[in-house]
């Protein structure tokens, strides 16, 4: 027994136990065991990738364990690296949701139902990523798909928004399901059979028609789990939403998976695709990463910011995986390889900082019952802890230097430069606009994040629920602190990933050489001359801070630093309402892109009664809208009920006209059957 | 890499690093005064700034009531992104230890790291202006990321790498290059972005003494002596490297590609006389000028990035096939 295949079935047993726990046990002894369970079960499927990362393939083929068709599992190191992404931000935020479950009351997130479904859906996290069949993809899918839609409904009773999101995240997800059962049904049909292994063999067979069929039906599907413009609006509802630990799953780990999708299916299976495919798969990335970036500069809810920028990073993502498409397609393994392994490597990084980035945000939201940026502020002084995960994470959010987030995108921006080597006029000209796409986001996410940290965390607090602010429990430090040591580690040593990274874009088809290499501290790459060397990178930083620190010392008389008032330009000491919200902070940023939000203004003058020209109140209200979600799916929906309401009408209630429907529905079928054939 | 090599290299970096810290008050009171002269007045003269650092670095360091570890840790990470930049940038020589890591894409996130650090500072203060400063600091940091990067890209096709001194030596040893379109629109890019990074005009006056109009002076108001003077230190600074930079990309001539150390004094002589020579032509083309209102900012950013499309472009199809 190998130890992927001993991983995988202590994960299964675990997550069996964990049920059971949720379902018998009372109280806080059911979140500590279901917590321990899940964590455990994380621990193994880290355990399972790491060793598929390091070269082990195993495959098992249960027939017992589903009907008519068996349970395909096979793991090679791209899977591998998907489960250990899942498997460890399954162990960090499973310990931290003990203490976030715990002191809570029999209702939401430590009820029966939440805690027993959670152990299930870790499962599928793990597991998804080593399917090796259509049916057993699709039932894990399912299964995550069910589990995630009871852990968002967690808090259903309390606010009647979560009844509204779970609404959405089911038609929308299961929307996403139909299409990814036509596509991957076509695939199989075409291909004559439904293993992962025929697929791959029977792909070349199919018709350059159904084979592009099958990539759009299938991108499509696993773009909109990912949360990609325009099949994007149940994530910013279902997300924040949802208790905090369920949306750290769903945004570092769960979202990961349409990505994994793209590669395994479009890339992998399909061998290849259409160039037009990948050049569509790109431009959504691209899309998705400004537009994702722009709402969440707009967004106050920080959950709701945070859920806007997952968006904005699996764009980036896509990115990398549609130029490595574009690239292959065009001839060009190395590019392409360096391409997929920038890709792969954002999403490492990104699981791991959003992950703490929602803990983090959780810690708050628990803690002050305010999601709102607005009326936060002052959180330093009162819990200083979730502030210095929240700034880790948010450093390594922003793309700056030291953080990981950076790492990855400039390995993402070094594959697009060396990408004008494919010739052709559509690199050329869709190559510059992705690389001003991820300038561009990168800029905003960077205001993005200072404005959630400092309206946030910094200053004074703006409300007495922020004021009154205390400290979480220690086990959600230490599920965080574990976050934050994976941040850590990225980002100086990112080195130690290159053998890892190149068996997993070995795994996807594309041998292209070895595009990360070296030791344990340089990220350089093989074909082009570029390198970084981030832990330098930080030794210099932190050195000169430390000198101009000394420096300041050393010329200063006094030593002591004395504390005095505000200045504020002599307008003494101001008060909490004068200081920027997180509003104020965006409303530079909105003016600009005024055009593309369209946000909605709306003032309100009420005069004194007796004269209409002083005035008794003014009332100004503005809210920026999702501009697609308006546009678009309002239409859609306002159709399918007007469509329902007509159709109210062909049921009277009268048997007779029942009955005529059913006379002249067999007439039909019948002369069409008569004249057809 | 031999023993004379590194030293030499050595030297090369701590005399670059040493330049731009003692070099940027004397460029900040060369601009001042060259303005002052185009203006009518008689100017304090070029080391004015240098006696407003002693000033400040003597009197005793304020902490205000309610701001905490991001205020007085801006102007530190502010100052030591700069330095670690004018370390890395090839100003003298392109044969330093560092030069394998001086990568363009680094050089500019790392800049933007000390933008970051001082917008957080503001927002620490909790005052309306140190909100206001950082909200469109960061406004008009997002917006000319584009352009930055697009003119690395187009620097960036000729050379084949993002790697300063491979561009830096590609430009000594092939001036053509230099003079070609993607050349000429991607320095002009650049410059653009540099003006918008430095908080010059016209995107934002240094000079103004009118709150409402402040961009990057709203978000240091809080800071008094030492705090200040390395505020001040970190921004005359940055402008040092970034013209600094702006002269190695489009004029190289006369930087170090060898180790040998008269070669290096002559480039750090060219290198002050290079860097006075924009300086001087920046406040002289300043006097000129009015700032933009900060929502026709985005005009000049967006102008700039056309530019430096066009320069990716250009670079692709007059090079290409």
């Amino acid at each position: 027994m190998s130890s992927a295949e001993s991983a995988t079935v202590v994960a299964a047993g675990l997550a069996g136990a964990g049920v059971l726990a949720g379902m018998l046990l009372p109280g806080r002894i059911r979140v500590v065991a279901v917590g321990l369970c899940t964590a455990g079960l994380g621990g193994a499927g880290l355990a399972g990738g790491v060793a598929a990362l390091g070269g082990t393939r195993w495959s098992a083929y249960l027939p017992g364990l589903l009907p008519l068709a068996g349970l395909h599992l096979a793991v090679d190191a791209l899977s591998g690296l998907f489960m250990a992404v899942a498997g460890a931000v399954v162990l960090a935020v499973a310990v931290y949701g003990i203490g976030y479950a715990s002191g809570r009351g029999p209702r939401g997130p430590a009820s029966r139902g939440v805690q027993a479904a959670l152990p299930v859906f870790a499962l599928t996290l793990v597991l998804v990523p080593a399917a090796a069949s259509v049916s057993s993809f699709l039932l894990l899918w399912e299964a995550m798909a069910v589990t995630s839609l009871v852990l968002v409904l967690a808090d259903q009773r309390e606010r009647s928004a979560v009844r509204e999101a779970g609404v959405w995240y089911a038609v929308m997800t299961h929307f996403g399901l139909v299409l990814l059962l036509a596509g991957l049904a076509l695939f199989a049909a075409g291909a004559g059979g439904e293993t992962f292994a025929q697929l791959r063999a029977g792909a070349s067979g199919m018709s350059p028609g159904a084979r592009g069929a099958v990539f759009l039906l299938v991108a499509a599907a696993f773009a909109s789990k990912a949360g990609m413009v325009p099949l994007h609006p149940w994530l910013p509802r279902a997300h924040p939403e949802a208790p905090s630990n369920v949306s750290a799953l769903m945004s570092a780990a769960m979202v990961n998976l349409g990505a994994y999708g793209i590669i395994r299916v479009n890339f992998e299976l399909l061998g290849g695709g259409p160039r037009w495919g990948w050049l569509l798969v790109l431009a959504t990335g691209a899309l998705s990463a400004v537009y994702g970036i722009l709402q969440a500069a707009m967004a106050s809810d920080i959950k709701r910011l945070l859920a806007y920028s997952t968006s904005e990073n699996l764009g980036l993502v896509l990115i990398g995986v549609g130029a490595a498409g574009l690239f292959a397609s065009s001839g060009y393994p190395v590019p392409a390889a360096l391409a997929l392994a920038a890709a792969l490597l954002h999403v490492t990084n990104h699981a791991v900082f959003k992950a703490l980035l929602f803990c983090a945000a959780g810690s708050v939201v628990r803690a002050t019952g305010v999601r709102d940026l607005d009326r936060m502020g002052g959180l330093r002084a009162r819990m200083p802890a979730t502030a210095g995960f929240f700034a880790v994470s948010s450093l390594a959010a922003v793309a700056l230097p030291p953080g990981n987030g950076f790492l990855s995108e400039w390995l993402l921006l070094q594959s697009l430069i060396h990408g004008m080597t494919v010739p052709g006029v559509s690199t050329a000209i869709v190559l510059p606009l992705a690389v001003a796409v991820i300038a561009l986001s990168a800029g905003l996410a960077a205001a993005v994040f200072v404005k959630a940290l400092g309206v946030g965390f910094f200053a004074r607090p703006r409300s007495a629920r922020a004021a009154s602010a205390e400290e979480s429990p220690p086990l959600m430090h230490v599920g965080m602190g574990l976050l934050a040591i994976g941040c850590t580690a990225l980002a100086l040593v990112p080195g130690t990933l290159g053998n890892s990274l190149s068996r997993a874009v070995a795994a996807a088809g594309l041998h292209g050489g070895r595009p990360l290499a070296g030791g344990g501290l340089e990220l350089r790459l093989d074909q082009v001359a570029a390198s970084l060397s981030p832990l330098w990178v930080t030794a210099a930083l932190v050195g000169g801070v430390v000198a101009a620190a000394g420096l300041i010392r050393l010329t200063t008389r006094r030593g002591r630093r004395t504390n005095a008032r505000l200045w504020d330009c002599g307008g003494g000491a101001p008060t909490p309402r004068m200081s920027y919200t997180a509003t104020s902070f965006a409303e530079p940023l909105q003016r600009v892109f005024d055009d593309v939000l369209e946000p909605e203004q709306d003032v309100d003058v009420t005069p004194v009664h007796e004269s209409a020209y002083l005035v008794e109140r003014v009332r100004f209200r503005r809210s920026v809208p999702d501009r697609i979600e308006h546009r678009l799916y309002r239409p859609v929906l306002a159709a399918a009920l007007a469509l329902g309401r007509a159709a109210r009408r062909l049921a009277p209630g009268s048997v007779h006209r029942y009955l005529g429907y059913g006379f002249f529905g067999l007439v039909a079928l019948l002369l069409a059957l008569a004249v057809g054939w | 890499m031999n023993g004379t090599m590194t030293a030499t290299g050595t030297a090369a970096v701590t005399l670059q690093v040493a330049l731009v810290a003692a070099g940027a008050p004397l460029l900040a009171g060369l601009m001042r005064q060259v303005r002052a002269l185009l203006e009518g007045r008689a100017g304090p003269g070029v080391t004015q700034p240098f006696r407003d650092l002693r000033k400040l670095l003597r009197k005793e360091a304020v902490t205000p009531a309610g701001t905490g570890s991001a205020f007085r840790l801006g102007p530190l990470v502010l100052v030591a992104t700069t330095a670690v930049v004018a370390a890395l940038v090839p100003l003298a020589s392109t044969a330093t230890p560092v030069s394998g890591s001086a990568d363009l894409i680094l050089v500019v996130a790392l800049l933007g790291l000390g933008t970051v650090a001082l917008a957080l500072a503001g927002l620490d203060t909790g005052t309306a202006f140190g909100g206001m400063g950082a909200s469109r600091e960061m406004t008009v940091a997002a917006l000319v990321e584009p352009t930055i990067l697009l003119a690395v890209f187009a620097l960036s096709i000729p050379a084949g790498s993002t790697n300063l001194s491979a561009i830096v030596s590609g430009g000594i040893h092939d001036p053509v290059r230099l003079a070609s379109p993607a050349g000429l629109l991607s320095t002009a890019a650049l410059a653009v972005a540099v003006l918008a990074e430095t908080g010059r005009l016209p995107v934002d006056n240094p000079a103004t003494h009118l709150e409402l109009t402040m961009v990057h002076e709203a978000m240091v108001l809080e800071y008094a002596g030492p705090d200040l003077a390395l505020v001040e230190l970190g921004s005359q600074m940055r402008l040092t490297v970034l013209l600094g930079l702006l002269a190695s990309l489009s004029a190289p001539w006369g930087i170090a590609t060898t180790a040998s150390p008269a070669a290096l004094v002559l480039a750090l002589v060219l290198l002050a006389l290079k860097v006075a020579l924009l300086g001087a032509a920046l406040a002289a083309a300043e006097v000129f000028w009015a700032k933009l209102r900060l929502f026709r900012v985005p005009e000049l950013l967006a102008g700039s990035f056309l530019l430096a499309l066009l320069a990716v472009t250009a670079s692709y199809f007059l090079t290409g096939e």
